[in-house]
């Protein structure tokens, strides 16, 4: 009995912020005067757009590199694949796999310079991979505004600013919506694109398979423990690197997958944000920063999208201030990853203070 | 030869790269149609404008808390104290005092709580700082919106409630410190003594600040935290103390820059003084945990000339505004670098 009771405890500690967020939800829900079906549509809508990205952060983690903020890397080589397929006039499916192709070298590139980096920044990969993506997104800004358009050849006029060159700060994509369309069947009134939830299904199926693999092995060993699997012969900066790359390269593909979807490229400032919801989103799951599970990655972005849909509603028709919801909704975004890291950090100090704790004791009896 | 290496060693390519960079500009700048004199004022002006705000990182850094990401703690403190003061509807010196005071207090008791926090997450401060400071922004955005202002010229005017994203300050205390002694050289260039007092004095309380018995103490504590504790030196203390005197610093200083812009920017407007703070200091030489006054100076003349020259010089030169995008690639960049460089 007393084991079970633990048992429930640990599980009620591991799942305290998704608990929490279902409470707060159950109560926006009511405030916010939607209708069940919009909400069940909206969900899945968001579901199968956000879910790719959110889980291109869980191989970072397995590795012991915290969330990987320099996921924008990966998103902005996406945006570059669609903009180059948009020009040259390639339409639906073709036009995507082809933009995948295109950013695949880019991506894979950012990755490597990136696990360079990190592995120059030991013990604080996640501040450096978001100033990384800060200031990659510097290059990327001069990459589309000066030389499109002049060096790099662009024909599509629709694309260019006025001034003949640089890229346009919003583009429509003809590829919209060609993953959605695929095998969509409307359930009781909720259209549900099979042909996307596939493709995630493949990478979580990708990605709990590569788990089991001999570099997820070591992935595994190097995020437990550098020195150890130093000494086991596993080459911890090679492995780092490699699943910085693989987190780009998919962070790339899901960035095309939620573009897709939303019909619209926001060109200079889309990729920033990317990063930000998919680490709350995998935080309110319930993940923390040196554990995650596909299972974190679909229920959170599950509870913070309703959380983001309802929230601004609710507090416009709480407080009649519209914007007061809008704030809202970004300080529970920052707030949930705040808290989480704050919580990670807390538990590895008094982890750490135990060991020390042990130690003394371990070297007193052995007197 | 040798000495000149060693120069370049301690200066840093960086750096080096950037200062040659900026004297180009100021040399090219005439040839191009940009007066002298206007960019000098532009450079004197912005350096008034941000020091303390640069000044504010060198607590934190000296006790090993690292880069503070989490200034918009701080900045949210001054603008409590802006705001405040027009509150009252106190101008000229007792404004700007008054705002400075209840400043300093707000700032007191939010950096208490925030160093007490970064306490608690050894070793991972400087993100969980920059998402502190963002949470925050955004928490102050609906109390904003929430607290009951009255001045007229500060809440929104059709409303009557909530305050405007920008606040004149023009009736109250406008350029009450940069127009103090003030001297005007040319047409379009004033020189803002009083700018250069206030970063003095206040360079001065935090040089003799870490000469007291407690900066010595935190320094100690910064350089090397096992050692600190054999000596007998509270740890955690120190770094309290040096979290609630960098974020009084910012408080200050977010409070001198109102004054001299004419406006109080509120809600997501600190958001943009983040990343340039941090990447000055690193810009005039200091690491993740060493700072000096010396490094504060270099830093701010150096980027602020960057920002000053490149929109005036490489617009007229080649008529693109590449400003913005070497803005970001700069201060993003000295960080990053400034990150992978080996602690110790």
């Amino acid at each position: 009995m007393k084991l079970k009771s633990d048992s429930l405890k640990r599980f009620l500690i591991d799942s305290a912020v998704p608990i929490l967020f279902i409470v707060i939800s159950v109560i926006a829900i009511p405030l916010s005067k939607f209708t069940g079906l919009y909400l069940v549509r909206e969900i899945v809508t968001r579901l199968t757009r956000d879910t790719f990205l959110v889980l291109s952060l869980l191989l970072p983690v397995m590795a012991g590199m915290g969330i990987n903020f320099g996921m924008v890397l990966g998103a902005m080589a996406g945006q570059i694949g669609l903009i180059f397929v948009t020009d040259w006039g390639i339409r639906d499916v073709l036009g995507l796999v082809i933009a995948m192709i295109i950013s695949t070298p880019i991506a894979i590139l950012l990755g490597y310079f990136s696990g360079g980096v990190l592995n120059r920044a030991k013990g604080r990969e996640m501040i450096t991979s978001m100033m990384l993506g800060l200031f990659i997104s510097g290059i990327y800004q001069f990459f589309l505004l000066y030389l499109c358009g002049s060096i790099i050849p662009i024909k599509n006029p629709k694309l260019l600013l006025s001034r003949g060159y640089g890229i346009r700060n919003a583009i429509n994509l003809d590829t919209a919506g060609a993953f959605d369309k695929l095998l969509r069947v409307k359930i009781g009134g909720v259209p549900v694109s099979f042909g996307t939830i596939l493709i995630i299904v493949a990478i979580c199926i990708f990605t709990s398979w590569f788990r089991k693999t001999k570099l997820g092995q070591d992935m595994r060993a190097v995020g437990q423990d550098m020195g150890v699997a130093d000494s086991a012969g596993i080459k911890v900066e090679k492995t780092r690197i490699q699943s910085i790359i693989i987190s780009t390269v998919l962070a790339c593909y899901g960035q095309i997958i939620y573009l897709q979807n939303i019909g619209t490229i926001n060109t200079y400032n889309g990729a920033d944000q990317a990063a930000l919801f998919a680490a709350a989103a995998l935080l309110v799951g319930g993940a923390t920063v040196s554990r995650a599970t596909i299972a974190n990655a679909i229920v959170g972005t599950g509870l913070f999208h309703l959380m983001f849909i309802v929230m601004p509603m609710a507090g416009k028709n709480l407080t009649g201030s519209a914007m007061l919801g809008e704030y809202f909704r970004m300080f529970v975004s920052y707030g949930v990853v705040t808290i989480a890291l704050v919580l990670h950090a807390w538990k590895r100090q008094k982890d750490k203070e135990m060991d020390r704790a042990q130690f003394r004791v371990d070297v007193k009896t052995s007197k | 030869m040798n000495r000149i290496n060693q120069f370049i060693k301690s200066f840093g390519w960086p750096r080096i790269i950037i200062a040659l960079f900026l004297i180009s500009l100021f040399i090219a700048g005439p040839f191009f149609g940009v007066s002298t004199d206007m960019s000098l004022n532009d450079v004197f002006v912005r350096f008034g404008m941000n020091a303390i705000l640069v000044l504010s990182m060198v607590p934190m850094i000296q006790s090993g808390c690292g880069l503070n990401f989490g200034i918009p703690v701080g900045l949210v403190a001054g603008l409590i104290g802006a705001v405040m003061s027009l509150e009252f509807k106190l101008t000229g010196p007792a404004g700007i005092l008054a705002a400075f005071l209840i400043a300093i207090i707000a700032a007191t008791i939010f950096g208490y709580f925030y160093g007490k926090l970064l306490n608690r997450v050894k070793g991972d401060e400087m993100i969980i700082a920059t998402y502190v400071g963002f949470s925050f922004i955004f928490f102050m955005n609906m109390m904003w919106i929430v607290l009951p202002f009255k001045n007229p010229s500060s809440v929104q005017g059709f409303k009557g409630t909530g305050l405007r994203v920008t606040i004149s300050v023009q009736e109250y205390w406008y350029h009450i410190i940069s127009d103090f002694l003030k001297i005007k050289f040319t047409e379009h260039f004033t020189f803002p003594t009083g700018m250069f007092i206030f970063f003095a004095l206040m360079s001065f309380i935090v040089w003799a600040f870490f000469r007291t018995k407690i900066g010595a103490a935190i320094t100690a504590v910064g350089s090397n935290p096992e050692y600190a504790r054999a000596a007998g030196i509270d740890v955690d203390k120190m770094r309290v103390i040096s979290v609630i005197f960098s974020t009084i610093l910012a408080a200050i200083g977010i409070i001198v820059y109102q004054q001299s812009f004419g406006f109080i920017q509120m809600f997501n407007a600190p958001l943009s003084f983040v990343f340039p703070s941090v990447a000055a200091v690193l810009l005039g030489g200091a690491s993740v945990n060493k700072a000096s006054i010396a490094n504060v100076i270099i830093g701010t003349i150096l980027f602020q000339g960057i920002l000053t020259m490149t929109p005036s010089v490489i617009n007229s030169a080649i008529s693109i505004d590449v400003s913005e995008v070497i803005r970001i690639i700069v201060s993003n960049g000295m960080i990053v670098y400034a990150l992978t460089r080996k602690a110790r």
